[in-house]
């Protein structure tokens, strides 16, 4: 007798886990087939290049000079990174970025969400059109508002003079070493605004309406629900919020840098463009890869301080 | 009797002048907040003159002259050349001939485009397929250090991508990778991996276990179950898992500026550096950036019901 048929037929007369492990691949076979592709290209495409890193991070490897000979310097990159001015003066400057992006964008994104919660008529149709600066390119973004920032012809100081009666040519945003950094935090409060809001409405709509009737019934007055029923239950969502702007605009790149690359002078030189001018203009790939594990470190530290707190909220 | 209320009742249901004030509020934000993308729009259609005049145009002679200079190169030619030549025969060249000059061949944007499309697309289609298949495997087996290696993957969007450019850069070198698509789909599928994982395993976490089982008590195989009953299931995750993915590699700019410089290079490090007589070109990038919008733009309104999902990262449950 054909031994598949055998196969077959105790197949269906057996319980299931004997049965699949004898009709097709076990349970255990498949686990490991659907995972290994993913863990081999995060192995292959980030883990060791980061490992690589790692490795540079403790030498004086130039990558413009391959063909120098390398030399192990221990711990000399890292201690120098942590003693440079220059390295702190860019964390001030992203936590600057990072203070006022993420309390501008909670502000607003939280207002707006709690606005279009009231569901007002048409409110898809605004809600969409809020969201399109999200899905633009922030490179071409960041070009693009070099353009719009222009001092004579720009749009912003149009609007700006035309609104306060400054004149248009008294200010520049990218120029001046005050106005800059504010420059940058504007585009990306522009742009990142409606993601914020989106989550905020996914949490405000996750508020059953039950507990807003039995307030009612209970006589909380709008200002009272507001403060003990909405703003505690959308903060798990908020602090959510937080957690993916922070990672985010703690490697922000690429908006700042086609804006202002950094300047003028260093005033808007944020973590990730130190770390991209040190690799990539002085080439000190040792130096620069030791400041990459350090930001990493620092990122993947405060992330995982961040969600524990998220969780003991949620779990409140 | 909450029943009763909430569909007889209004408590909860916002009066008519706060929903007007409501509505009032953010259609004035979304108004403002538009105004620079009408911008761009408007400036693809100026010429250079228009675009940089004092005070800004809003009412002008719209040109193609913009969208001509993204496609074309032209050359300077003194006025006896040009008119000794015979009658122009497009658009853009009778544009390049009312300013002295001819077209001379095309730009690299078209190329630049269609590399983005493909790169986008390809990875897309990568990172989906394979985060599909792990969101399903640790959705539904027991896994050692399941939550670890969760955890791991998705720490792996953490990182700098300058960080790890230049290790990247040293080893795609010895690969032959160095500026192909092949290598740009690879490293974009490896950065949206993580999180369509963790987008996905949301997803399929919320399709009752139940359903296969019944279709392996029916003679399914567990691949058989899989892909018959989990995945056109999970076909709304799979969406939006895809405009998220897709998004980023179509805008990314950090590796692709790091990492290609020809071949492979995608549209958004090349849309800034347009340059033309004298300085960028701004009606030149504005037509650039409009027609790199379109297809997001596009995409955005068919698919934003989906969106609200995907963007918690999946770590919200309706």
């Amino acid at each position: 007798m054909n031994i598949t048929r055998v196969a077959e037929r105790s197949a269906h007369a057996t319980p299931l886990p004997v049965a699949s492990a004898l009709r097709g691949l076990s349970d255990r076979t498949i686990a490991w087939l659907f995972i290994g592709p993913t863990m081999l290209i995060l192995l292959m495409i980030n883990i060791f290049p980061l490992m690589w890193t790692i490795k540079l991070s403790f030498t004086n490897y130039k990558a413009n000079r391959p063909n120098a000979e390398v030399l192990g310097v221990g711990i000399d990159n890292y201690v120098s990174v942590l003693t440079d001015p220059d390295i702190w003066v860019a964390m001030q400057t992203t936590a600057h970025f990072l203070f006022w992006t993420i309390l501008l964008q909670m502000v607003i994104g939280f207002s707006l969400a709690y606005l279009i919660d009231r569901k007002f008529r048409g409110h898809g149709f605004w809600t969409t059109l809020i969201l399109v600066p999200m899905m633009l390119s922030p490179a071409v973004v960041g070009n693009f508002w070099a353009f719009l920032y222009q001092p004579q012809v720009g749009l912003f100081n149009y609007a700006v003079s035309f609104l306060s009666g400054v004149p248009a040519s008294s200010f520049q945003m990218l120029g001046s070493t005050k106005l800059a950094p504010w420059a940058i935090i504007i585009v990306d409060t522009w742009m990142w605004t409606p993601y914020v809001m989106l989550i905020c409405l996914s949490g405000l709509r996750s508020i059953p309406d039950y507990i807003y009737e039995a307030a009612e019934v209970d006589r909380a007055s709008k200002l009272r629900q507001f403060f003990s029923i909405t703003l505690p239950m959308v903060l798990p969502f908020v602090m959510l919020a937080v957690l993916f702007r922070g990672i985010e605009n703690f490697k922000m790149f690429d908006m700042v840098n086609l804006l202002t690359s950094g300047g003028p002078g260093s005033t808007t030189e944020l973590a990730s463009i130190t770390l991209k001018r040190q690799a990539f203009e002085s080439w000190r790939t040792g130096y620069s890869s030791a400041f990459a594990i350090v930001l990493f470190v620092a990122v993947f530290g405060m992330a995982n301080i961040y969600v524990k707190a998220l969780n003991y909220v949620k779990n409140r | 009797m909450s029943k009763l209320i909430s569909t007889a009742h209004s408590v909860v249901e916002p009066s008519s002048s706060t929903r007007w004030i409501a509505g009032l509020l953010v259609g004035l934000y979304a108004v403002v907040a538009i105004v620079p993308l009408v911008w761009i729009i408007l400036t693809g259609f100026k010429s250079p003159a228009d675009a940089i005049s004092y005070p800004p145009k809003v009412f002008f002679a719209p040109t193609v002259e913009g969208y001509c200079n993204l496609f074309t190169t032209r050359s300077r030619q003194s006025a006896e050349y040009i008119a000794a030549l015979p009658a122009a025969t497009s658009k853009c060249d009778q544009v390049a001939r009312a300013n002295n000059m001819v077209v001379a061949g095309s730009t690299n944007y078209l190329p630049r485009f269609l590399n983005s499309l493909i790169i986008a697309v390809g990875s897309t289609v990568l990172s989906v397929g394979l985060g599909v298949m792990a969101a399903y495997a640790f959705s539904r087996f027991k896994i050692p250090l399941k939550d670890d290696l969760l955890f791991f993957i998705l720490s792996t969007r953490m990182m700098p991508p300058i960080a790890v450019a230049i290790p990247i850069y040293l080893m795609y070198r010895e690969l032959g990778l160095s500026d192909t698509r092949l290598g740009m789909i690879l490293l974009y599928s490896a950065v949206n991996i993580s999180l369509a994982v963790w987008l996905l395993k949301g997803f399929i976490d919320e399709i009752p276990r139940e359903y296969e089982d019944a279709a392996m008590v029916d003679g399914y195989t567990r691949l058989q179950a899989f892909v018959k009953v989990v995945l056109p299931q999970a076909t709304t995750g799979i969406v939006a898992t895809a405009i998220f993915c897709l998004i980023f590699s179509w805008n990314e700019y950090a590796f692709a500026v790091l990492l290609t410089s020809g071949e492979a290079q995608t549209a958004p490090p090349f849309i800034p550096i347009i340059i033309g007589e004298g300085g960028q070109d701004w009606p030149a990038v504005a037509a650039g950036t409009t027609l790199f919008l379109v297809p997001i733009l596009v995409f955005t309104v068919f698919m934003r019901k989906h969106l609200l999902r995907g963007i918690t990262f999946g770590a919200v449950r309706k």
